[in-house]
């Protein structure tokens, strides 16, 4: 036995040898080989990131034409920010979109969350049923719309209503297409941080004689809240940067009464071929979801605490 | 009394969730007079996408080229990057890692407009691969945030020892760590295919020929038509296109997308 076992034990030996070489010989090699495997990503976030974020700041200081020569204006592209009737407009539209969306999101995927958070059978397709319309992308979600509340073709022809006629119904529609599709993405959220409290808390409320009420206010709310914050959180700058449902579904109308200010972005930069202009607002939009962002993890970590 | 009241509730919702998918799925299906499926039920508004603009054909072939070369794109930038943040020590390592995190700070529509005139000078206009990259950009703080812990899950001992043996760092990557990280890479890929596959406004910002566009902006572009009636039944065989794939690889590789979701993917 120990003659066969003295063999491995002397590669054993070897290989710890070779490892203490291996660790003395490798600073140096090592640093340049991370580089090297690193390489491809720092390319990447350097041109398509970095370069962009640098060019969009120097763009916004120039007139930029979408063919031709650029020349520099600042802060002209800024001025005249205010002087744009229908980017104020969109800046109104968007924070009121965002603030409905945001509470009736959070809402019903609350209600959806609480439905389903216990084992019980069929709880799993009601959570797959739940979720499906979040995994069709948002684009196609709002064309299928599209296609549904159109008053000739939609099963909804007979309700004689005009969905996306008036400013009103416009925005309602959206709303209704926005729940379908986000509503469940939502409740995968809090389910998470519902599943995270343990159950010795609600066992201990139950025998403490807590209202079904008291619990949910009393001990699942609070306990909920770094996940709801999270939620807000993704919600808020979602809506804020809002495009697909407001360019495909209801196309800005009625009278511009649906346009975002992501769209106004698109239309300075390819109708009126003004990217200087585009290029500052962008630069706008983008330092105040940056100073929201940042505000918004302070919250967060607060909230974790 | 009270659970079958829940019951029936939770019932109602589930229907009220599927029946636009339902929806369209049948009115694809139908026929409609004046479209390509007059009467009865077939195949007939499909058919018919075969015809529209540049063919059904070729905004496919769009769509899965550019969705291809962007799981791959992140798949091979992450699974490198993931592998270099894990294991070795390297210059400038932090400011990379936040630098790459930071994409997650800066909303994706602000950086377009740029990103289209810098593709342009780099000969990448209106084109797919250029378009790919972009998604690469952005799906890249997940996926190497997601690679990198998989790699740190790895025990050290396993690559190490590899190396000792002989192995180079390229060996140990490939033929030990790789088929450690599977469900990272599964999990990186699915979301990468998802969004490029569903992605409208890059692609309507980033190209400008008909020929090139991906199926969202070329089933849109049904529903912009100056003059004539617009073709519904057509417009929801595009979005079944569309939809059908995601939600196939949903309901397989829902494990995947949990496991995505609970690190962090909601951002991206």
């Amino acid at each position: 036995m120990t003659r066969l076992a003295s063999p491995r034990a002397g590669r054993d030996l070897d290989r710890v040898a070779a490892r203490a070489a291996h660790a003395r010989g490798r600073p140096r090699s090592r640093r340049y080989i991370g580089m090297l495997y690193a390489a491809p990503t720092a390319v990447i976030v350097g041109v398509l990131f970095l370069a962009p974020l640098a060019l969009v700041v120097w763009m916004s200081l120039n007139k930029w034409p979408l063919l031709g020569q650029p020349r520099f204006n600042a802060p002209e592209n800024y001025a005249k920010i205010s002087d744009d009737p229908l980017f104020v407009d969109s800046v109104f539209f968007t924070l009121k979109y965002t603030l409905i969306i945001t509470v009736l999101l959070s809402a019903v995927a609350l209600g959806l969350a609480l439905l389903v958070q216990n084992r019980r059978p069929g709880v799993t397709f009601f959570r797959t049923a739940f979720f499906l319309p979040g995994a069709v992308g948002f684009a196609a979600a709002s064309l299928l719309f599209y296609g549904m509340l159109n008053p000739d073709f939609g099963p909804l022809g007979f309700m004689d209503v005009k969905w996306i006629g008036t400013p009103n119904m416009a925005l309602f529609s959206t709303i209704a297409l926005v729940l379908w599709r986000f509503a469940g993405f939502n409740m995968l959220i809090l389910l998470t941080g519902l599943q995270a409290i343990p159950v010795q808390v609600y066992e201990a409320a139950r025998t403490d004689g807590a209202s079904r009420w008291q619990t949910f206010t009393k001990i699942t709310l609070p306990l909920l809240r770094p996940t709801i914050a999270l939620m807000l959180i993704l919600s808020i700058t979602g809506s804020l940067l809002a495009f697909d449902q407001f360019f495909i579904f209801t196309n800005g109308g009625p009278d511009n009464s649906t346009v975002s200010m992501v769209m106004v972005i698109y239309r300075n930069a390819f109708f009126r071929f003004d990217l200087g202009g585009a290029a500052a607002l962008s630069v706008v939009l983008l330092a105040a979801l940056v100073a929201l962002n940042a505000l918004q993890l302070r919250v967060l970590r607060g909230g974790d605490k | 009394m009270r659970r079958t009241g829940s019951y029936s509730a939770t019932s109602a919702l589930a229907v009220l969730f599927l029946f636009p998918l339902l929806w369209s799925g049948w009115s694809s299906l139908k026929g409609q007079p004046g479209s390509g499926q007059t009467n009865g039920y077939g195949f007939g508004n499909y058919t018919r996408m075969a015809h529209f603009g540049e063919g059904l054909t070729s905004y496919l072939t769009n769509s899965l080229l550019v969705s291809a070369m962007t799981v791959a794109g992140t798949l091979l930038v992450s699974a490198l990057g993931g592998y270099a943040f894990a294991r070795f020590a390297f210059p400038g390592k932090n400011l990379l890692f936040l630098a790459t995190l930071a994409i997650l700070m800066v909303p994706y529509a602000t950086i377009l407009i740029p990103l289209y005139v810098l593709l342009g000078k780099i000969g990448l206009q209106n084109s797919l691969v250029g378009l790919s990259l972009v998604f690469v950009m952005f799906q890249l703080p997940f996926a190497l945030y997601m690679m990198r812990n998989s790699f740190e899950a790895v025990p050290r001992e396993l690559d190490e020892s590899a190396m000792v043996d002989g192995c180079g760092t390229f060996r140990a990557f490939t033929l030990i760590l790789l088929p450690a990280v599977r469900p990272g890479l599964v999990t990186v890929g699915l979301f990468a295919f998802l969004a490029s596959w569903n992605d409208f406004l890059a692609p309507l910002i980033l190209l400008n020929d008909g020929a090139s566009f991906p199926l969202p902006v070329a089933v849109w572009s049904m529903t912009q038509r100056t003059f004539g009636a617009i073709d519904y039944g057509m417009l929801e065989a595009g979005v079944m296109v569309m939809a059908i794939p995601c939600l196939l690889l949903f309901i397989v590789l829902q494990r995947y997308y949990v496991r995505g979701f609970m690190s962090g993917a909601l951002r991206g």
